[in-house]
This record gives C-alpha cells, structure tokens and sequence, in this order.
C-alpha cells in the first residue's frame, strides 16, 4: 500500500496553527493572558465572561506581535484590517461568537523554506489573522458514571493567531519540517512559548490525495486533535493511506472532518460537510477597523530578530562553522545569543575563527552533555554555568595555561559550582606543569620503572613510546603538554 | 420614608426642571433627600397607572441622596447631584436588576455599572428606578416588555412609544425631570415625541456604550430625555465623551453646551427635507411641524423649504437588515448557561439551550433574530447585508450633503401621535413604520432631537432637528431658543396635572 501511495497518488496537506501570544494581557480585556497552571475561573472579567453589554478593546500588543510575526514569514501587511463576528453557538464560546477575522486578516501570503533530508521546499502562506481564544471545557464523570462538563473562562480572550498554509505539503516529513521550522521562528520572535503540550501551539491539517501529475485538488479531510508534532505526522500518514485505500478499492473520498485517536493511530469522521457550521461572518461593530501605518510597519521591521536561517549562514561564515554546527548552535534564540557572547569574551581583539570553533565545540560537544544530563534540554541560563565560563575556559586552553583534559575536568566543576574556570584551576593547583626539570624528573622515574617498554622502544616499536609518555602523564595527572613530554622522553631514550 | 411624607412644597419643586431643582438644593431650600422622597413617593404613586418602572430604587436612592446632601453641603456640588434619574433597564447597574425587559434575563444583576451610569453616580445623581422598554429595545410602543406595560400620560389608552417609554412616561409625567434612554432607529425621540417632552439622540459615538445590553451595536447611542433644552444639555454634558472601555467613542472634545446658547438661531440655515413628510402621515402632525418651523423662520433663522434626502427611502430596509443582523450575534450569548434564565427540564444540553431560548424570549426578539440570522447566511449575505451597509453610505452622504450648507434639518419626529395600546400589536410593519422618520438618522450616525412642537387631537407632536456629527451643541441651541418662542413644552399632561401631591 505504502508503494501505491509512492507511485499513484500525491499528497497534498495544507496545515493551519493556532499560536496562542504571550502578551500581557488578553485580546480583548485587561485580564491576564497567562493561564497555565493557574486555578480555574480566576482570570476573568466581564468582558471574557462575555456578560450582557461588555465591549471588547483590541490589545496593541498582540496586533504588533501577528504583524511581527508576519513580517518574519515574507507575508505582506495590508494598511486595512478589521475584525470581524464568527458565529457559532458552544458552551466554551462566552459570546455565543467569536471575535475574529475573516475577509481582511492582518497578514497575507508569505512562506516558510523547508528541508527533509538536505532537500529544500518553499511552503507557501494563506494568511495570517488574529483572533480570540475560547473557554476551556473539561469532560468528567460523577459517581455514578453520569458525564457532565466543567467550564473554565481563564483561557476564554487569549490572543490566539492563525497562521494558514498553502496546501503547498508533500509529505509527513514535510509536515514535520514546517511545524519545527514554524515553532523555531516563533520562539525567535518571543511571541508564543509554541508549546504544543500546553496547547500553545495547535494544529490542524487538510489532508487529500491526487494523482499524480493531476492539478485538480481532491476532496478535502479536515483532521483535528493532534497534540504532538509526532501525532500530526502519523495522523497524515493514516489518512493518506484510508484515502488511498478508498481510492484504489474504487471508492469516493468524502469532505469532511475527521479526528485523530493517537492510541490507534487512525483518524475517525467527526463531522460531514453537510453538518457544517454556517459561521454567518460579519464585520464587528463594535470595534474600529484596524489600520496598520507603513511607519508602524517600518517599526516593526525594525524590531525583528535575526532569524534561524540568517543567523545559521553568517555563524558559518564568521565563525568558521560547518553548517551542521551552525545549525545547532542557532536551533534557539538563547542558545545563539549565549554562543555569541562566548565568542565575544574569548576574542576580545576581534572574531578569531579558530578560538570561535573551539567555542563551538565546548557547546556542541560538553556542554551539551552536561546539560542533557540534567535530564532534557536544560537552557543554559537555567545552570550555573554561563558564557563567561565557557570562554575563559578556551582563553586558558589556548594560553596554554590548562591542557584539554584538565579543562574537561574544570568544566563539570563550573558546571556544578558556578565557580570561575581560571578560580578553580587556581584553587586547585590545576595548572599545566611547565618546569622543564619536573617533566623531566618523572619521565627518567618512569624510564627506570618500565624496562620491557623501554626495550620495546629500542626494538623499534614506536607505539611504546605513547604508553611511556601516558605514564608521565598520569602522574602529573594530565597537567603536562603530551608532546612536550613525548620530546623529553625521545631525548633520554634515544641518547640511551 | 418619613410617616408624613414629602409636603406640597417638595412636589412643586420636583415639578421643575432639573436645573431649578439644583439651584433650589444649592440654595438649601430642602435636601436631596426630601427630593429624593418625593420622586420615589410620585413614581410609585403614578406607577399603577403609568407603569413606567420595571424596579425601583428606593433604598439605594435614599443613601445616593444622603451622599448628594453631604456633597451640597460640603460645597462640591455639580449640577446633577441630588437630582432624580429614571434609568432605562437596558443599562447594567452595578448589583441592581438589569432585565432588558425580557425574560431571558430574569434575576440578573451586573457586577459593573455602564459607563454612564458611572458618570451619573459619579456626579452625585439619584436613581429612582430602572424604567420599562420594549424587550431588548425591540419595538416602538414598549408593549413588548416582560412585565409591564406603560401608558402614555397624556391618555392612558394609548401607548408611550418606545423603546424607551417608561423613561419618556415617567418625565412627562413629572416623577423625575430626567431619565435615560437609548435610541437604536428612534426610541429616545419618538417616545419624547408621543410623551410630549424633549429626547437627544447624541452622535454615533458620542456616549459610550460599555454596559449598555446590546441590541444594534452600530445603530445605537444612549441618551437624554428632560422637560427642556438646558436640562436635555446637563444630562448629557455628564455622560459624553471618550470611554476607553468602547473602542467606538470618539476622541471629539465635548463642548459646553449651555455656553452656546446665547448664540440663538438668528441666521441659522435651517432645511426641510421634503422625504420626511410621508405618506400616511397625520395631517395635525404635519400642521404642528409646519408651524414650528414657521416659528424659525420667524425668528431670524433662513428656512430652505427644498432639501433632498432621496435615499431616505432606503433607510427602513436597511434598518431592518443591519439590526436584527447585529442582534442575531447580540443575543447569541443568552443561552441559559451563564446567567439570567435557563430552562432545565430537557434531555440534553442542546435541547436546554434551545428551550432556554424560546422560552426566554418574547416574539418579537425572536422575529428579528431569525430575520438577522437568515440575512448573514451563507449565499445570502451579498444581498442583504452588504448590499445593506452599500446604500447605508448612501444614505450617510445624503446627510452630509444636506448638512454641508446647512446648520441643521427639521422634520417630523414621528408620523402620527400616540397611537391606542394594542393597536399596530398584531402588524409589525405598521408598528415598524412609526420610526420612518428618525431610523435614517441612526442609519447616518448624526445626532438627533426631538422637541413638543403642538397638539393634534390633544396628543402631542415632536419636531425633530438633525444636525451634523458632533454637533449637539447645535440641537440644544436651537432647541433653546424654540423653547423660548414657543411653550409647548411646559404644557403637562391632564391626566396626572391633578397630581401635585404625588398621588
């Protein structure tokens, strides 16, 4: 079946994310928009309780973040918007309509680039447009196993942005590779925590099949209730093979509304064509259009980080890195800008390409160790540790004054202390051992201690020679130069 | 209340205009409590008759009078404090029963005040009550109401007009000298008209609408009712104004609007729109507005007696498109579930709903939520509610046209005197067409007023002046000097002319 899918038909799947905005405040009201982990029906007001005669008041804050938001994603800003009535009659909708935007949303068009497997794919936008968030309703059973639903309003006015897609996506992967490429660039912007198990982040796809080489788009599935990026994959991955299995079995595919069971891993309908909502959109009346100045576009402009994709290429070029490394070090906005700085603190006289990858690897390689550790991406600002750290524990590498293992060994103890690196080596008596006369001290001890090596090294077996410097450095525990002492010990020897 | 009750004195202050009854309190003639009293003795008295209220305020107005008294004494003072409002029960008060007149709200009390009742108790006003209207202000007689029926002072037969009749009632029969209304296609200045007694329907925008229980959110504005021009204009300079809790109140600075009455109406241009004058209008009612707009004329204003307003025509269709449309939405949130009625007896949460709702509300609500649901639906939208909002910029440059060379249009308020209860009750496009004159003006945004202006059949007739938007200050001023000219306005009701004492 999988082949079949390969060979016959083509995936199309266009994918629309709610992303709720971490403003103060909610849309509409004064409320307070953060309501995670905080007790039910506490963040409320008359107006996000939708009473009789309340009036809804636009948050700046969330229109700048969606146009920031757009801005980012190459969408253009129209210098007219406007909100508009979604109505549709449901207990966790306090107004018995949503306030949203239907014909003149905020942003328009725009795209994301992709990459699945090394291969790039430009996923276009729809658009992009501002809304409400509604109430939270929780299903529960009493004693007696009868249901009833509890209503939670904190949620209920929480700025929420729709970002629409094209149905521009091939593939599961694909699917995969937008929401990712999506969540990082929200998270750059600092406009949503885009945490899909919190519900900040959400996602629907409308999934059908074609065949291939066919430009008509074939009826269209809406699939609902994914909370994991892995769940949409799979959710797609299910319906493309019902839908083929419909199709090849010479069936019709039918538009509708399916939800995803992720115990299954199947999609069941929820809802056809027929039953759906007639929204009877309208402009809201109580709120002035929205008009966005070119100046405040410029401003805004002005205000966008750099992104992933920009930052990743000038990391390469100009600190030197491959771009798997460049990659990994612009995956979050924190982990970049921490990069940055230790970079800046170990190159004081300007970027030096060769200290700027060696600070590259203490964060990909040690670094990263360490903070896995802890049990899951730690951010780094979230330990003891800090760039400073990082970058005085190069400075003394390169100096000279610790050798590799010894910073290794500073570094966990940074890690768990906060101390300063150059402190504890200081502390510590960590300092590479540059006496001349010690080396050599302990290289002639070891000599006289290891005559079978040392007859070995005569005989010509060059690999003896490494097991007799591991020995010196032993007992200087790792604070000696490795081929200084390999010098010091070829001097003896070979003057036999 | 005192065992003796309020002596004649009282009532024969509470028979003057709000303005006079301040300067007596200033004076220290009596307190505001006595005044209070005795409006509270007057309305309840009248009540049986009249109906005008659908909840009284007694013991909150009580202590509001005895904070006034401190006020008046302690010297800060403004000119409404100590003064009896009647307040329209479409307008939230904090912990007081707001019902809209209907079922479906039934027990409901807000948690906050509308912004201009805010204002109001924030200026030292006394509400006695909250006063009866049609439900959800849907109607022109206030015989839609959930619970009581008003009757027009002048005959107790007949209706006071409405939505806001029992706020009209309830002045013209001297309980209060002020009261609130809100006017969505006329029901501040048709129930001031049929009541015999000045109404303000102020600028779209001018008055915010934050707690005002929504009906048509972008047709209506709140405003005053009052026995005359100067106090029309007190009650209104304490509610106007930007309101940062509604996103559409103007940033327009608000006048002092008895400053521009010295200005009078000499060389005023005034207009006569001739499409005002419909067909089936009474001929008393046209008789007393052509005479009135003699008086202008006579008195130094430049009458133009050839005014188009050809898309004015237009405005009853528009209005009943883009009202129930917004209602349709408007209403959507009384579903039993978060407060006011809910009905419990059915097998799912659906059906509650739907029993909550067509039992809560009356039939008239629920003609216009099904025509405003059926004009946003799918495929018929373009040709109702847009083509709608088209011929209402039409009809918005109609006005402005007009009003360009212009100061202000004078027109009928309504098309006949008030007509007998139960009479235009089983047709509502009769009833619809009481409102002919003073929808285009909510379809246009302008402000609107409507002034007593004569008798015909011994009920009373409004003349109605539009101006331009944000001028009031104009109506007033003109209304002003007509109050001088002429006192058609000081004429009381005979039914209730006996009732000095309040009973």
């Amino acid at each position: 079946m999988t082949t079949a899918v390969a060979t016959e038909y083509e995936v199309v799947v266009g994918l629309e994310v709610h992303v709720q905005l971490k403003t103060q405040s909610k849309m509409f009201c004064g409320c307070a928009a953060d309501y995670f982990d905080v007790e039910p029906n506490t963040r409320v007001c008359p107006v996000c309780l939708g009473m009789p005669g309340m009036l809804p008041v636009i948050n700046r804050a969330a229109v700048e973040y969606t146009v920031l938001t757009g801005l980012a994603l190459g969408c253009a800003i129209p210098q007219h918007s406007k909100f508009d009535r979604k109505n549709y009659p449901y207990p966790d909708l306090m107004k018995g309509y949503q306030i949203s935007q239907y014909d003149q949303p905020l942003c328009v068009g725009g795209g994301l680039e992709i990459e699945v497997d090394g291969v790039p794919h430009y996923v276009r936008l729809e658009r992009i447009h501002l809304e409400e968030d509604t109430a939270r309703l929780l299903h529960r059973e009493d004693a007696h196993g009868e249901g009833y639903s509890l209503l939670d309003v904190n949620r209920s006015g929480v700025p929420l942005m729709e970002i629409v897609s094209r149905p521009d996506i091939r593939s599961a992967a694909q699917a995969g590779a937008f929401l990712r490429k999506l969540r990082q660039t929200l998270r750059y912007l600092e406009v949503s925590d885009a945490d899909m198990e919190k519900g900040s982040f959400r996602c629907d796809a409308n999934v059908s099949i074609r065949p291939r080489g066919s430009e008509t788009l074939g009826a269209k599935v809406e699939v609902k209730n994914m909370n994991s990026f892995r769940a949409v994959m799979r959710a797609i991955e299910s319906e493309v093979e019902r839908q083929t299995e419909v199709l090849t079995s010479g069936g019709v595919v039918v538009q509708e509304t399916r939800g995803y069971i992720d115990a299954t891993g199947t999609t069941v309908s929820q809802r056809s064509k027929e039953e759906a909502h007639d929204y009877r959109y309208f402009p809201e009346p109580d709120l002035p259009p929205l008009d966005i100045t070119p100046a405040e576009v410029e401003e805004l402009q002005r205000r966008l980080p750099e992104l992933p994709d920009a930052r990743k290429q000038r990391f390469e070029a100009e600190f030197g890195l491959t771009p798997s490394e460049a990659a990994l070090l612009t995956e979050t906005r924190a982990e970049a800008d921490s990069y940055e700085e230790a970079v800046a603190l170990a190159c004081p006289h300007g970027v030096d390409k060769g200290r700027a990858r060696a600070v590259a690897h203490w964060f990909i390689g040690d670094v990263a160790r360490l903070r896995h550790q802890e049990g899951g991406e730690v951010e780094l600002s979230a330990t003891p540790l800090t760039s400073a750290h990082i970058a005085e524990l190069v400075t003394l590498v390169e100096g000279g004054t610790i050798t590799l293992t010894t910073a290794k060994e500073v570094l966990e103890i940074a890690f768990e202390s906060g101390s300063r690196p150059s402190a504890i080596v200081e502390e510590r008596g960590l300092a590479q051992v540059r006496d001349e006369g010690e080396i050599d001290r302990i290289a002639r001890e070891v000599i006289e201690a290891n005559p079978k090596p040392v007859a070995d090294y005569a005989a010509g077996k060059a690999a003896a020679l490494q097991f007799l410097v591991g020995q010196v450095m032993r007992q200087t525990r790792g604070r000696a130069d490795a081929n200084s002492v390999a010098d010091v010990l070829r001097r003896h020897l070979d003057a036999g | 209340m005192s065992s003796s009750g309020p002596s004649a004195d009282v009532f024969a202050v509470l028979d003057l205009p709000a303005h006079e009854q301040a300067a007596r309190l200033r004076a220290g003639d009596l307190t505001a409590r006595q005044l209070a009293e005795a409006a509270l003795a007057r309305v309840h008295a009248q009540d049986a008759s009249l109906g005008a209220y659908i909840t009284f305020m007694d013991e909150e107005a009580l202590a509001q009078a005895d904070e006034a008294d401190a006020r008046l004494r302690s010297g800060n003072a403004g000119p409404l404090t100590g003064i009896p409002i009647g307040v329209k029960d479409l307008l939230s008060t904090k912990g007081t029963l707001t019902t809209a007149a209907s079922r479906m709200l039934e027990g409901f009390r807000p948690i906050i005040d509308c912004t201009v009742v805010a204002r109001l108790r924030e200026a030292g006003a006394v509400f006695v009550g909250k006063t009866n209207l049609d439900e959800f202000a849907m109607g022109s007689s206030t015989e839609h109401s959930a619970f009581a029926q008003t009757h027009n002072p002048w005959d107790l037969a007949r209706v006071p007009g409405g939505s806001s009749g029992g706020s009209a009632a309830t002045v013209a029969a001297g309980g209060v000298p002020l009261s609130l209304g809100t006017d969505t296609g006329g029901s501040i200045r048709q129930p001031a008209a049929l009541c015999g007694i000045l109404g303000l329907k102020p600028t779209y925008g001018r008055v915010s609408r934050f707690g005002v229980i929504a009906f048509a959110s972008s047709l209506e504005q709140v405003g005053p009712f009052g026995r005359d021009a100067e106090d029309v204009a007190l009650l209104l300079q304490a509610i106007a104004g930007l309101d940062p809790n509604d996103a559409t109140t103007a940033p327009v600075p608000v006048p002092d609007y008895r400053e521009e009455f010295a200005r009078g109406i000499e060389g005023l241009r005034v207009g006569v729109p001739r499409d005002f004058f419909v067909e089936g209008m009474e001929d008393g009612v046209r008789q007393a507005v052509e005479d009135a707009i003699a008086v202008f004329e006579r008195n130094g204003a430049v009458v133009d007696r050839d005014v188009a307003l050809p898309t004015v025509s237009a405005a009853l269709p528009v209005y009943y498109i883009i009202a129930p449309s917004e209602a349709s939405a408007n209403l959507a949130r009384y579903d039993g579930v978060k407060y006011g009625f809910s009905y419990h007896d059915a097998a799912s949460m659906w059906e509650e709903m739907e029993q909550t709702r067509g039992r809560g509300f009356g039939d008239e609500v629920k003609r216009r939520i099904m025509i405003g649901t059926y004009a946003l639906s799918a495929g018929y939208y373009d040709a109702y509610y847009l083509k709608a909002q088209k011929v209402r910029t039409l009809i918005r440059r109609d006005f402005d046209a007009a009003l360009s060379n212009h100061d202000l249009l004078l027109t009928p308020t309504a098309p006949t005197v008030a007509f007998r209860l139960g009479a235009k009750t089983d047709d509502p496009l009769a009833m619809y067409l009481n409102d002919l004159c003073t929808l285009p003006v909510n379809i246009a945004g302008n402000p609107g007023m409507s002034v007593p202006c004569g008798f015909s059949e011994g009920l009373p007739v409004g003349l109605q002046l539009i101006g331009r938007p944000f001028e009031e200050a104009t109506l007033l001023r003109a209304a002003h000097a007509y109050g001088t000219f002429t006192d058609w306005h000081l004429r009381r009701p005979p039914a209730l002319a006996s009732d000095g004492a309040g009973a």
